[in-house]
């Protein structure tokens, strides 16, 4: 794909064109390594510094003596893998209830015509226009003690898993999509004697498999990088996330440690991104100049 | 469309000759059994945002003007939660920090990666692998974000001085200084965030057709011209939505303060959303942290409205 540009291929083409072309390419390709690059490699290698060599002036660029300590200290004294497994089963449960219950929802609001159905959808999308943080403390009360039945869902991981269903624009997203199904495919099943449910699983999913896969990553990171909504509803040190475990940890730990659980605590999402990293960037690119 | 528009085909089959008509009865309950279903399906989510999100934003509203502490009756208590938060020193504080970062983000947050944007959309190599590193703060958690920022910031082995002595600068006091901590907090939240910035400003740069820089060029527009002219015409709706999107995001900036400066020095950093935090879990007082919240929420409700009025108006334009 060349499509012309600001500059004009034929300018590119002269001698001097070249020139300051590469010359602008190499300064992006130095400031994007130092920018980004850099910050990432810093923290892989100041974890596997001494404590001293992290504390001197100037730092080191490469350690002096490689150490594993740091890494396998803050995977035993931080209990990273007590938090990490609750991250998971937090991020996961978000995943599945999301996926169950907006699907279910946007399946219903968009096919079976339910009465009240346009003024359910508005009040789905009116939430679109309240800023989410701003709801934390009514919300954490709601969960603190729940209405009609009383519990408490603090400590709970459903109180991640039920407030991730009330995410308007996940339903919306599969809305529009389900809206754009033609009717005839859904009726052929329907005479062919598929009940509602049968329909939804069997023709409407693998249709949806460029939605779902968009919804699953936005669900996932959600709950990965949250940070407020976890500090609020896990007091119980043993049930926070590595997010939050991190934050009420570093106070008093050793800095290359710490260093080395953030790197930890990096690893799911950058790697999910890197393996998926064409989708989500087509995601992000394409959904965005459509509005 | 109405109903019966859109289902001819289902229809023809219900009435064909073999059949004997449905009975009017029979229609009916078939009809409310087909509802039934489709609340069944519609349920879960439905209780969700009720619980979730409806319920508190009422409930909000209400306790803005309740004397409220969890397992006490709450006590009706008009507005004294209102006076009393805007007669507190950091509710001043918090706004005009909150406020100065969200513009301190426009300017630093908001030029870079159109800049940067515009620069790689000339670029004709390595555009992967550029898209890639772009993206890769975002993907780091904004908790480890924010403790990587913190260690760079260190007076002491901090790498942030540490570059400027290299390059022969002064040192700055970065987020422990009351006057630099605001700005570098703005630094931290630009870096990890402008990957998605970037990645729409470049898909909307790609949208733009080519005959046009051809025309403007034959026209004799310098580069800087048709940026004025072309670039910056040609994007001005995704310009305008970011805007929108970056304002309602970073006035409910939280981690960064709470992480890196803990709202110091000196209440420098202290914003909106932590000061309803503090409210609700230091001072214990759910009726203060309601009323700020609810003031929050006008101020951001207003912003989301006019953004979705706009991106759906630009659907129907599509």
């Amino acid at each position: 794909m060349s499509t012309r540009t600001l500059v004009s291929p034929a300018a590119l083409a002269r001698p001097r064109g070249r020139a300051v072309y590469w010359t602008v390419f190499t300064a992006v390709v130095v400031l994007f390594a130092v920018a980004f690059l850099f910050p990432v490699y810093w923290m892989v290698t100041g974890a596997m510094k001494s404590p001293d060599e992290v504390a001197q002036t100037p730092p080191t660029l490469v350690p002096k003596h490689w150490h594993s300590s740091g890494y396998t200290d803050a995977w035993d004294l931080m209990q990273l893998p007590q938090h990490l497994w609750n991250t998971v089963v937090q991020a996961a449960g978000a995943w599945l209830f999301q996926l169950v219950f907006c699907t279910a929802a946007a399946y219903a609001l968009s096919k079976l015509k339910p009465a009240f159905g346009k003024v359910i959808l508005g009040g789905i999308l009116a939430t679109l226009m309240v800023p989410a943080q701003a709801l934390v403390v009514p919300k954490y009360l709601t969960v603190a003690d729940l209405p009609l039945i009383h519990t408490s869902l603090l400590n709970d991981p459903l109180a991640i898993w039920l407030p991730a269903v009330a995410n308007a624009f996940n339903l919306y997203l599969l809305k529009r999509f389900f809206d754009q199904i033609p009717r005839d495919v859904l009726e052929a099943a329907e005479i062919d004697g598929a009940g509602r449910l049968r329909t939804l699983w069997s023709i409407v999913l693998p249709m949806s498999r460029p939605v779902l896969g968009v919804v699953s990553i936005f669900a996932l990171v959600a709950v990965w990088q949250d940070f407020l909504w976890p500090l609020m509803v896990f007091s119980d040190t043993g049930k926070q996330p590595i997010s939050v475990a991190l934050v009420q940890l570093s106070q008093n730990i050793q800095l290359t440690v710490l260093i080395a659980a953030m790197v930890i605590a990096s690893i799911p999402m950058v790697a999910l991104f890197l393996v998926f990293q064409r989708h989500i960037i087509a995601g992000i690119s394409a959904g965005s100049t459509k509005g | 469309m109405t109903k019966t528009a859109a289902r001819p085909p289902a229809e023809a089959i219900a009435v064909h000759p073999v059949q004997a008509p449905p009975p009017a009865g029979g229609r009916g309950r078939r009809r409310l059994a087909d509802q039934a279903r489709a609340y069944g399906f519609l349920l879960g989510g439905l209780v969700c945002f009720a619980l979730f999100s409806w319920y508190p934003a009422i409930r909000a509203v209400v306790i803005a003007f309740q004397k409220y502490t969890p397992g006490s009756s709450p006590e009706w208590v008009g507005t004294a939660n209102f006076t009393r938060v805007l007669h507190d020193p950091e509710f001043t504080a918090a706004w005009r920090n909150t406020l100065t970062f969200t513009l301190l983000a426009l300017v630093i947050g908001f030029a870079i990666p159109f800049l940067l944007a515009l620069v790689l959309n000339e670029l004709r190599h390595a555009k992967a692998f550029f898209r890639v590193v772009v993206y890769l703060p975002v993907m780091i958690p904004p908790v480890v974000s924010a403790l990587l920022w913190k260690w760079f910031y260190d007076p002491g082995a901090g790498l942030a001085n540490e570059a400027l002595r290299f390059a022969h600068l002064p040192t700055s006091n970065w987020s422990n200084g009351a006057d630099t901590a605001l700005v570098s907090l703005v630094i931290v939240a630009t870096w990890a965030n402008m990957g998605g910035t970037v990645l729409i400003y470049l898909a909307a740069l790609q949208s733009i057709p080519g005959e046009l820089y051809e025309a403007a060029e034959l026209d004799g527009a310098s580069l800087l011209q048709r940026v004025r002219h072309v670039t910056i015409p040609q994007t001005r709706f995704v310009i305008l939505m970011l805007m929108l999107l970056q304002i309602i995001a970073t006035m409910q900036v939280f981690t960064e303060p709470f992480v890196i400066t803990g709202g110091g020095p000196e209440n420098a950093t202290v914003t909106v959303l932590y000061l309803i935090y503090k409210y609700a879990f230091l001072y214990n007082d759910f009726g203060g942290a309601c009323a700020l919240s609810v003031m929050l929420l006008v101020l951001l409700g207003a912003f989301s409205a006019l953004y979705l009025r706009l991106t759906r108006s630009g659907e129907d334009d599509a």
